[in-house]
């Protein structure tokens, strides 16, 4: 049995991975980093947009601060996140932004004098004041009071990431790529490591750890139409629900987005509609003013997801190989504008569609974007359940997002959470010696050494886990999808009750010898399918609206009952999760209020 | 529509002693807007599930998919089948560790060549948290990031007849990297630092101008143009460490 043993032992090398892990490194500790692909290919290259901090730098970011950014934060989740948390993380986000800029982030800068910006697709100028020339600049995202977006031009994840890995490599930490953790090694109440396979030749290795981090990303991938990278499938969020002992929080709360391209679900950005891009059916029509007569294209997010998928259920779709879609229109800007301001989305429509956006129109549809939920951890990291375990990034619900994350707090997330769970690993580290129990580590090993082995003979069956795949996206893109109601969640649950069922009788049509991806997929969907039900499950117990949980059949958001969080647990054998509750926050800072968009009756606590 | 597309795909697994390199014919009736990466998904879960090749975002960001599509470098998930012909062959990158079929090892490569030519801010200051930023120039900044773009796909090195042919030639990459710290007045290395890294063959002077690497960037990054700066910056270094001590000044 091969065993390596470090301090700590991040599942995942994206930005809080790595962060947490540079932390401990340049503690003394030994870290190690375990990622699917070279560190530098995580979902967090692919962010574009930029990080929010409140530096109050820029022309149209004076007199932000904390406490704006908190408020922003706190309406922005709909008052699902802790309080506590949100405080933390806009406190420390201007200080995380700085140190990425010493490590060699190139943000972009304040350029004095009087400049020119846009906003809904007109021009306007702003004068830069000459002393802050120089810093940090940022830039406008949707749902803040000031612009406090941080940005390298339209590269930002990929800057950030890029430089911390740099980082990492100076001060030690080990990176280990193409490797998957399959199960968390633990006795039910320490966790000691992880049971790894390697993708390169399909050996497994335990690697034992202090500190355990889940730092794996988002779970997009149970949807079939998502803006995630492929590797964004739950890895990190399956290993630990199978401990039965870890819970996920909020696993309902997911957001998505309006605009995904088809067939590949990649975004083209907001600043689409922003500039005057309209939304046509298949008649060419353009439909958003009937709905939202005010706003049309221009309502949140969640309200235009909402009335583009209550349009194609109409029948009103585009039909396609891939399924029904709806069209953007940007051909009136002209090309001029397009080629420009908007050569980004011109650059994405030629690559992957073949689409001339000056001539054409661009097929969209909502696409699942984010989780909100994760590994439920306290304001620590530390995840509820299992001393040694810590959660950091999307993967975790730490919980500063609550039922909504508002643009540019979710990358920013990554480096201020790995910045500060980091540091409480540090202290845990300080104050904790090794406990390995061998028998534990070998009995870990030998279960995924037989579940293994079990998959190549077919002992459960010959189920195609391709096809479970298909039919899991299939129930979950019908049934817990934007649109929510007591009805489709129900024939949702008991759907993916089956799927669960025909997972677990998965077998392999080939060999399994390698890096054999068949493998690879085998091995993880019956999590995949455990983690769409604690999504579908959930949803349909919670009988409200709140941030991008929309329900149909409960239009309010309901204080009264449902100010809480979502934990689920899954005890073995299990065909669906065990549900808990607690508060969404211990402390208000913030009252519940209205959060000034989407509309919709609150029904108060005190009611 | 309605073309039936062959694709002709290398197959090696070394992990089965059984293997044998050798290519595989699949048909695939090709659908509206398909890409590579919605052609390879379908082969695997269609047809042939042990079909190993690396997509991670599927955007053109990351840089995982890079394969060598009718014979030229490339990001499979930008390639569109209806600008190819019907007949495709798919091999993997040269230079790099095969996994199995168009799966290469692209990681253990990039690694070793960032702790080779030591790629982060070398600096003597210590960050102070209480303290705001240090300021810079937005253009020096826009700069930087015109070289940071690199992705990493690893297309260059599979081009370079250099790369090719030794293993330890730092390729266009490597030195676009170093062209990138070079600009950053964060980095305090100074111009000899420079030049132990990369005034060999391995480095600057393995180059034979084939221009191979620019031409297969898919980020359009002007590698050649980093190379040429580098080269005369280094035998200017060169000519002051030759130079008595009391004239080797910065000019």
């Amino acid at each position: 049995m091969r065993i390596i043993q470090s301090d700590v032992l991040s599942v995942g090398a994206g930005l809080a991975g790595e962060r947490v892990a540079i932390e401990a490194a340049e503690n003394g500790f030994s870290a190690i980093c375990l990622s699917i692909v070279p560190a530098r290919r995580s979902h967090s290259s692919a962010a574009q947009g930029g990080m929010q901090a409140a530096l109050g730098n820029s022309a149209m970011g004076e007199g932000d601060s904390p406490d704006v950014h908190f408020a922003d934060t706190v309406k922005g989740s709909d008052w699902g996140c802790d309080q506590e948390v949100a405080r933390l993380f806009c406190n420390g986000a201007p200080i995380a932004m700085r140190q990425m800029a010493f490590w060699g982030v190139p943000w972009n800068r304040v350029v004095p004098g009087e400049q020119t910006y846009y906003k809904g697709g007109k021009p306007f100028t702003a004068f830069e004041k000459p002393e802050n020339e120089g810093l940090i600049h940022s830039r406008n995202f949707g749902g803040t009071a000031k612009w406090r977006t941080c940005y390298t031009s339209d590269g930002t994840g990929h800057c950030v990431l890029f430089t911390l890995d740099n980082r990492a490599a100076q001060v030690g930490v080990t990176v280990v790529d193409k490797v998957e953790a399959v199960a968390l090694i633990h006795d039910g109440e320490t966790c000691m490591g992880a049971v790894v396979r390697c993708l390169k030749t399909g050996e497994l290795t335990a690697y034992l750890a202090k500190a355990t981090l889940i730092a794996t990303g988002g779970f997009g991938r149970i949807y079939r139409e998502s803006t995630n990278a492929v590797i964004c499938d739950g890895g990190g969020l399956i290993a630990a629900l199978d401990t039965g002992v870890a819970s996920l929080g909020n696993m309902e709360a997911v957001q998505f987005h309006p605009t995904g391209i088809v067939p590949t679900d990649i975004l083209v950005t907001e600043g689409c509609r922003g500039d005057g891009g309209t939304l046509l059916d298949k008649n060419e029509y353009r439909f958003m003013p009937d709905y939202e007569p005010d706003k049309a294209e221009l309502a949140s997010r969640d309200v235009v997801s909402r009335r583009m998928t209550e349009h194609m259920r109409k029948g009103l779709g585009v039909a396609s190989p891939y399924g029904d879609h709806l069209w953007l229109d940007i051909r009136h800007l002209g090309e001029h504008h397009i080629r420009t301001k908007l050569r980004e989305v011109d650059e994405i429509c030629q690559s992957f569609l073949g689409v001339d956006p000056v001539t054409q129109l661009i097929p969209v549809r909502p696409t699942q974007h984010y989780s909100m939920g994760g590994v439920r951890t306290n304001k620590d990291g530390a995840a509820y359940g299992l001393k040694g375990l810590f959660s950091a990034g999307e993967s975790a619900c730490w919980d500063m997002h609550g039922f909504n994350r508002l643009g540019g707090n979710s990358l920013a997330e990554t480096v201020v959470a790995g910045m500060i769970v980091g540091a409480k690993i540090v202290e845990f580290l300080k104050g904790t010696e090794s406990v390995i129990k061998t028998g534990v580590v070998r009995d870990a090993m030998a279960a995924q050494e037989a579940r293994i082995k079990g998959l190549v003979a077919g002992v459960n069956g010959r189920e195609n886990p391709y096809a479970v795949k298909n039919a899991m996206h299939d129930a979950i893109m019908k049934g817990a999808g934007i649109f929510r109601n007591g009805h489709d969640l129900e024939v949702c649950v008991a759907d993916l009750q089956e799927i669960l069922a025909r997972s677990r009788k998965v077998g392999l049509r080939s060999s399994g010898q390698g890096a054999n991806p068949e493998l690879t997929m085998a091995l993880k969907i019956e999590g995949m399918v455990k983690l769409a039900l604690c999504v579908a499950y959930g949803a349909l117990k919670r009988t409200e609206s709140r941030g991008a949980h929309t329900r149909e059949d409960y239009p309010e958001r309901n204080d009264r009952d449902w100010l809480t969080r979502t934990l689920a647990t899954w005890q073995p054998g299990a065909d669906l999760p065990t549900l808990a509750y607690e508060p969404a926050t211990h402390t208000f800072e913030l009252p519940p209020g209205d959060r000034g968009y989407g509309g919709g009756k609150i029904i108060a606590r005190d009611e | 529509m309605g073309r039936t597309l062959t694709f002709d795909i290398f197959r090696y697994n070394p992990a089965d002693p059984a293997s044998r390199p050798h290519t595989d014919r699949f048909e695939l009736e090709e659908t509206e807007r398909m890409t590579l990466f919605i052609a390879l998904n379908k082969i695997r879960e269609e047809i042939d599930p042990t079909l190993m090749f690396d997509f991670c975002c599927r955007a053109g960001i990351c840089g995982a998919c890079a394969m060598v599509i009718n014979g030229r470098p490339g990001l499979a998930c930008h390639t569109k089948t209806r600008d190819m012909p019907a007949a495709i062959t798919l091999m993997p990158l040269p230079a790099f560790k095969l996994v199995g079929d168009l799966s290469v090892d692209t990681g253990t490569w990039f690694r070793g060549m960032y702790d080779k030519i030591e790629s982060w801010v070398h600096t003597n200051k210590v960050f102070d948290p209480a303290a705001k930023e240090e300021r810079m120039d937005n253009g020096l900044a826009e700069r930087i990031y015109e070289l940071d773009r690199c992705i990493e796909c690893g297309c260059c090195v599979a081009a370079c007849g250099t790369a090719l042919m030794r293993e330890d030639f730092l390729g266009a990459v490597a030195l676009n990297r170093l062209a990138r710290f070079i600009l950053d007045p964060r980095d305090e290395r100074t111009e000899k630092d420079y030049f132990d890294l990369v005034g060999t063959d391995e480095g600057i002077f393995g180059c034979m101008g084939l221009l191979a690497c620019e031409d297969v960037c898919p980020k359009q990054i002007p590698l050649q143009e980093q190379l040429g700066k580098l080269r005369r910056k280094m035998a200017l270094a060169a000519v002051k460490n030759l130079l008595p001590k009391f004239l080797n000044k910065d000019f």
